[in-house]
């Protein structure tokens, strides 16, 4: 079993700011761990966090991927979320470039078509429309209807964003239509599969896995 | 690889020209096979450009046709893209003029409503 990323630099008071990681982050790094021999066999050259937030996940995929064999982007609309990220990535002895942008804005359309491996734990809880849009840890899990609203927003820019072998993992929760996702997915030309699936407390989690359709 | 993304301004956008800059060296593992898959991702020219603009003179001014097997050149790539940090500065958008902040090491692109 791979160790958690060391975490011990972010205090309790971070934690008002930033999203502490709990089930959903910790099912996202199960799944992570069941796809290391993909990931291997993948070799990402650039990989992106979409939201990347205390920057666990990131630290955990960057120690699979190891230090120099890519270059890591992470991306997040909240500057505490920013600093958090390239904060972990030192604790854990990695290196990564962390932007502060909403979702992937400034990336578009230099790395078109570049990016590997990439992966969003999106914020999917259900909540009124008028919660989206924070700067702050509200953009952290705020969805909006269904908790699609930011998810669908991000969608689109799959296609454009992942490399032809690219892949991309998302959490998300019962409550979001996974069905109704992967099938948009399937429109834009990309094969979907549960990687994992678990109970917590109220939440049904997924982690759904995208690559693109070989025919 | 950043490019200004201000509503309506598409042209002579890139690459963002830094200001300011304060340059951070750390050291890092050097990987072959890395800089060899990112050969065909770079957009040269602009690296270049944007390296000389931070006094890094090392690069040559055209990619060797050699590139994936010149061990000088892939060393000089490792310590321009692996290992220069840019701690912080500006970089400004040559077309528009839009202004974007590096602190801690982070470019901050976020835009304001009306730049959307």
């Amino acid at each position: 079993m791979l160790p958690t990323p060391d975490l011990s630099h972010l205090k309790k008071k971070d934690y008002e700011y930033i999203y502490e990681p709990a089930e959903d982050t910790f099912l996202f790094l199960d799944a992570f761990e069941d796809e290391v021999p993909f990931l291997k066999e993948l070799q990402p050259t650039i990989s992106l966090e979409v939201g990347s937030g205390s920057g666990c996940v990131t630290a955990f995929v960057g120690k699979i991927l190891g230090e120099s064999s890519c270059l890591k982007y992470c991306t997040d609309i909240n500057p505490k979320a920013a600093r958090a990220t390239l904060g972990t990535a030192k604790q854990n002895q990695l290196t990564v470039d962390v932007i502060e942008t909403h979702l992937t804005d400034a990336l578009l359309p230099r790395l078109q078509g570049q990016i590997d491996l990439m992966y969003f734990n999106p914020p999917y809880v259900l909540t009124p429309s008028e919660e989206v849009g924070s700067h702050s840890v509200e953009a952290s899990w705020a969805g909006g209807i269904d908790g699609r609203e930011v998810i669908d927003e991000f969608l689109p820019y799959v296609k454009r964003l992942l490399s032809p072998k690219g892949a991309f993992y998302m959490v998300v929760v019962n409550e979001n239509k996974p069905d109704d996702i992967r099938e948009i997915m399937k429109q834009d030309g990309f094969e979907s599969s549960i990687v994992k699936t678990r109970l917590a407390g109220r939440e049904k989690l997924f982690i759904l896995k995208f690559v693109r359709s070989s025919t | 690889m950043l490019q200004c993304h201000v509503k309506g301004c598409d042209a002579n956008n890139f690459p963002l020209e830094l200001q300011e800059v304060v340059l951070e060296q750390e050291e890092a593992e050097f990987n072959e096979d890395f800089l060899k898959n990112m050969l065909g991702k770079l957009e040269y020219e602009a690296l270049v450009a944007t390296s000389l603009k931070l006094d890094i003179h090392d690069l040559p001014a055209t990619m060797p046709e050699d590139a994936a097997y010149n061990d000088e050149f892939l060393q000089i790539l490792h310590r321009v893209i692996l290992e220069t940090h840019i701690k912080s500065g500006k970089m400004v958008c040559p077309n528009c003029q839009h202004i974007y902040n590096i602190r801690d090491g982070i470019p901050n692109m976020l835009l304001a409503e009306h730049e959307v």
